[in-house]
């Protein structure tokens, strides 16, 4: 009880108004509403990209501020499910998942090159590694709140094998990007479940000397091609190495002010490609330059800052795991996307979150920030 | 599972709080490496990806310059450029020609000839992104077919463009040229910025030798495109300076009198304006029809060409080599004279032969009866070999050759004719180092004739009796007249101008030649019937020792090649002449008969158009 105390006094930081309009939404509709009005600021610049992205095509801004909706209703409805919802639920959404992913594998629809959709009679086709995105995080929080923290070393080998088997199965569809995301938000609850440092030392260590190993022996030729262009891109400039070539470009000749929003001549003239997808930073660095990408690094950095500070003011251990996790694979993804796009790091199949095009994507993270504002705002019984 | 202790619950949450401002600090950090690296890219790089962002958008595309017009001396168009549908393909936006190509023969015919032409074309595209005509001269159907199914076929277009039409077609093909396609050979020759745009190129004629002037100077667009090489809009543009219309002396009535006269002959006609030097008329017979050329003949309809034994792909005007026989009397009558050999008085008694001394055989007259007592004038009038025997005898070879040489015998004395034979004119020098022999008294008689060595072009003999008919003064035969509108006059490649020791003999000559028309015994009395101005003349009639060729002959066409050349040169009207005019008829036999009324005819279109 003192700690949820604690917390209502952290919120008082607005005049007394804003102070008590805050808590009543935080009380009644289980919202927190800095966090809300921060994804609503993020989500209305996405449109505004990606207005520009699609070529001012307005059917896809309006599809796409369709997709916000059905997020934000997600949103709303998964942070008045309480807590223990989440708990009871939580077996049993792995274990949907886990089927689901040997269902894509045995059943799937390809695309791209890869087995990643189910077409299930009846319901939209869908990503099962989208579902497994919350459903590992919840499992593993799930798990290590019911043994206490800091975790048994047994407690975290157990959880471990729990994590190895959605992202094996995600290997073989084979979508490299994802498995590496959802490992990354299971091992995050046991960062956050008090993981002994040396433990993540050594795993860190493992990981980096088996690397060569994945080269030869789990990467495919198109993800081996995708690190080769990597380091050197101008190798096939008009091959593999176009996108990033590309990108750079569109990023280099947006200067500190850009080009002016419709104007970048990159995007525009259809040079830059999946400009409305993965590559959608680059337009807007083209187009509002320097300035436009550390306003939106200045908003995703404020999200995350607010998503860690719910998380550790969360009244449960459960909770504060899940959200500690949801919060830092979200940032994960805003890191890897441009870190990609801007050269950084190899070409992956990452969006840029709540900002690229896609449905299941931007519908599964404000559902995880849904559940982040349950966990914080339902008090423990 | 809510039951563990207070404090227990203190702890856990001060170990989270402790990792979560780790995170903190560890996620501010990698934002600061991302927000750096962005900066990074737009302001230390931002010069250099700008630079690339401009590059990607920003082309420049040469623009054809439009080809200069030809006219003839009344305005009449020689070539122009229409405009013409083609559908073309760009190599880089098609996936599989083959498939393409087969799918467009379902829409739209497309010849074997056209599909050959577009291969060879494919192969030597230049540019890339350069469209490549599949097929040229498309009709609205066509285009229509090829329109309502793009979505179907990406490369594919549609493009209108100039192509190179000559509306006068086979009448003035051996006079203005025509042009063709660029080859690998000329790509390498012609310079690469002038022609980025251009396809095709001056092959024969004027169109060749005035290709630079023809040509004009390339322009440049500067075009924004998109990724697929779409143009969307036009920077900057530098326009292209269009080819000089050129004007030529031609005279595209008398090419077609020529032509109509000439039909059935093999033979050429030349004219050549008497004031200036400008050639009125250049037409070989047979003749073809150029416009075939410039899009890409096809192989069968150039071998046909080429093995026809007519051979109308040979421009005798100025490249059929011919011994003069006859036509030479008049130039050689005046070398006698200017020698000093013989005067107008003297006579020689023709028996219908002439025999040398020391020497057993006989030089015969074409007469066999002979002409009897002969001075120049009848024996110019007569066309009397014996007399020509024996005054060339006399003058010998070393007086007669260089004398023939100031009429332009023995070289190429045109200004702009490209590919111009200069005939031959033989002397003891030549004769020595080509031959390996001494010339004997024999040779100087064959000469005296106009025969033996002697080889003349229908043009030489224009030419030269152009220079006669003004009485010793040159003019370098041309056929340009103005180019832009500027006149442009250059004889200084001229010769000198020809001063006889006794100006007299000019008259003289004109005199004997009129004779050959007017006098009862003249060689062309025949043309006396209806002409309605007056001419002199010289016949000619040449033994063939046929036009090194190599045609296989059926036995009964044999005969009919075998038969003389017909020579026949004039000028009009005598008492001031302005029209001097050179006629060969192959295997024409009698000049009288067959090449003098083709003189006659072109002369007249000539004579009544200058005054009508």
């Amino acid at each position: 009880m003192a700690g949820t105390d604690f917390s209502r006094q952290m919120n008082d930081n607005g005049d007394q108004d804003g102070f008590q309009f805050s808590q009543f939404l935080s009380k009644r509709f289980h919202i927190d509403l800095p966090l809300f009005l921060l994804l609503l600021l993020l989500c209305g610049s996405g449109l505004l990209i990606l207005y520009s992205a699609s070529g001012q095509g307005l059917a896809m801004v309006q599809k796409q501020a369709l997709h916000y909706l059905i997020g934000f209703t997600a949103l709303l409805v998964a942070a008045q499910i309480p807590p223990r919802l989440y708990q009871l639920l939580a077996p049993w959404a792995y274990l949907l998942g886990v089927l689901a992913l040997i269902g894509v594998l045995v059943l799937g629809v390809s695309g791209k090159g890869a087995q990643r959709w189910l077409a299930i009679p009846g319901l939209p086709r869908f990503q099962p590694s989208e579902l497994m995105k919350l459903a590992l995080p919840l499992l593993i929080a799930w798990y290590l709140a019911t043994k206490g923290s800091p975790p048994k070393l047994f407690t975290l080998a157990k959880a471990m094998i729990l994590i190895a088997i959605p992202l094996v199965l995600i290997l073989k569809q084979p979508d490299l990007g994802t498995s590496i995301l959802i490992g990354a938000s299971g091992i995050l609850v046991l960062f956050f479940a008090g993981m002994p440092w040396w433990l993540i030392f050594s795993m860190i260590s493992i990981v980096a000397a088996c690397a060569p190993l994945m080269w030869f022996f789990v990467m495919h030729a198109y993800q081996k091609q995708r690190v080769l262009t990597f380091i050197n891109p101008e190798s096939d400039p008009l091959g593999s190495g176009w996108n990033i070539i590309q990108s750079k470009t569109a990023i280099g000749s947006g200067g500190i002010e850009g080009k002016g929003w419709l104007q970048g001549t990159q995007s525009q003239l259809e040079f830059l490609p999946e400009s409305h997808t993965d590559f959608i930073i680059a337009v807007l660095a083209e187009e509002l330059g320097l300035i436009g990408v550390l306003f939106l690094l200045t908003v995703y950095f404020l999200i995350i800052m607010r998503g860690l500070y719910l998380a550790s003011v969360c009244p449960s251990l459960f909770g504060r795991l899940l959200s500690g996790s949801l919060i830092v694979t979200f940032f994960i993804y805003v890191f890897v996307n441009i870190g990609m796009v801007s050269g950084l790091l190899p070409v992956v199949g990452v969006p840029l979150p709540l900002v690229s095009w896609g449905g299941t994507s931007v519908v599964s993270l404000l559902a995880g920030f849904g559940i982040m504002m349950s966990m914080h705002t339902h008090k423990l019984k | 599972m809510w039951g563990n202790s207070f404090r227990d619950r203190m702890a856990e949450q001060r170990l989270f709080r402790s990792r979560a401002i780790f995170m903190t600090i560890f996620i501010f950090v990698l934002l600061c490496i991302l927000g750096s690296r962005i900066a990074f890219l737009q302001i230390v790089e931002h010069q250099k990806y700008q630079d690339l962002s401009e590059n990607n958008r920003i082309q420049l595309r040469p623009i054809a310059p439009t080809r200069g017009l030809i006219y003839d001396r009344n305005g009449i168009l020689l070539a122009e450029n229409i405009p013409s549908y083609s559908l073309t393909l760009v190599k880089e936006r098609v996936n599989d020609i083959d498939q393409t190509i087969d799918y467009l023969k379902t829409l739209i015919d497309i010849s074997e000839r056209d599909e050959e032409q577009f291969r060879k074309r494919l192969k030597y595209s230049r540019r890339p992104y350069a469209p490549i005509v599949v097929k040229y001269k498309l009709d609205e159907e066509e285009i229509a077919q090829v329109m309502v199914n793009r979505f179907y076929l990406p490369g594919i277009d549609v493009e209108a463009r100039l192509v190179r039409h000559y509306p006068e077609a086979e009448t003035s093909v051996h006079a203005v040229g025509y042009v063709g396609r660029i080859n690998e050979k000329e790509a390498q020759r012609l310079d690469k910025k002038q022609y980025r745009a251009t396809e095709h190129v001056g092959k024969l004629g004027i169109e060749r030798r005035y290709e630079t002037e023809l040509h004009g100077q390339v322009g440049y667009q500067k075009v924004e495109t998109n990724a697929r090489g779409r143009i969307l809009r036009i920077i900057e543009q530098v326009d292209p300076v269009p080819g000089k219309d050129l004007v030529l002396h031609l005279d595209q009535r008398l090419q077609q009198a020529a032509a109509k006269a000439m039909k059935g002959y093999r033979g050429a006609v030349v004219a050549i304006d008497v004031a200036t030097g400008g050639i009125l008329a250049q037409y070989s017979n047979p003749s073809y029809d150029p416009n075939s050329f410039v899009t890409g003949i096809s192989h069968k309809e150039y071998s046909g060409l080429r093995n026809n034994p007519d051979l109308p792909l040979f421009n005798r005007a100025i490249r059929g080599q011919y011994p003069p026989a006859s036509t030479l009397k008049p130039f050689l009558g005046l070398s006698f004279l200017d020698a000093n050999a013989v005067t107008w008085q003297d006579k020689v008694d023709d028996n219908g032969w002439y025999k040398l001394e020391n020497d057993d055989r006989l030089y015969r007259d074409w007469k066999r009866t002979g002409h009897g007592h002969v001075n120049l004038h009848d024996a110019i009038m007569e066309s009397c070999d014996t007399y020509f025997y024996d005054a060339a005898f006399k003058t010998t070879v070393d007086n007669i050759s260089p004398f023939l040489a100031k009429f332009g015998f023995g070289r190429n004395m045109t200004y702009d004719v490209p590919n111009a034979l200069s005939g031959l004119l033989p002397d003891r020098e030549w004769k020595k180092k080509k031959r390996r022999r001494s010339w004997y008294a024999g040779d100087t008689l064959n000469l005296g004739i106009g025969q033996g060595f002697m080889l003349a072009t229908p043009m030489q003999l224009a030419t030269a009796t152009a220079v006669l008919a003004s009485k010793g003064k040159w003019h370098t035969p041309r056929l340009m007249d103005t180019l832009a509108g500027e006149s442009q006059i250059d004889d200084s490649n001229a010769l000198d101008d020809i001063i006889l020791k006794d100006p007299k003999d000019w008259d003289g000559m004109f005199k004997a030649m009129a004779a050959v028309v007017t006098g009862r015994r003249g060689t062309a009395r025949g043309l006396r019937r209806n002409l309605n101005f007056s001419m002199a003349a010289k016949t000619g009639t040449s033994q063939v020792v046929s036009i090194a060729q190599h045609e296989e002959y059926d036995s009964e066409t044999l005969a009919e090649r075998n038969r003389d050349h017909a020579l026949f040169i004039a000028f009009a009207p005598l008492e001031n002449p302005s029209i001097a005019i050179a006629v060969v008829v192959e295997n024409g036999e009698s000049a009288g008969r067959t090449a003098g009324p083709v003189a006659k005819a072109v002369m007249q279109e000539y004579l009544s158009g200058a005054q009508g």
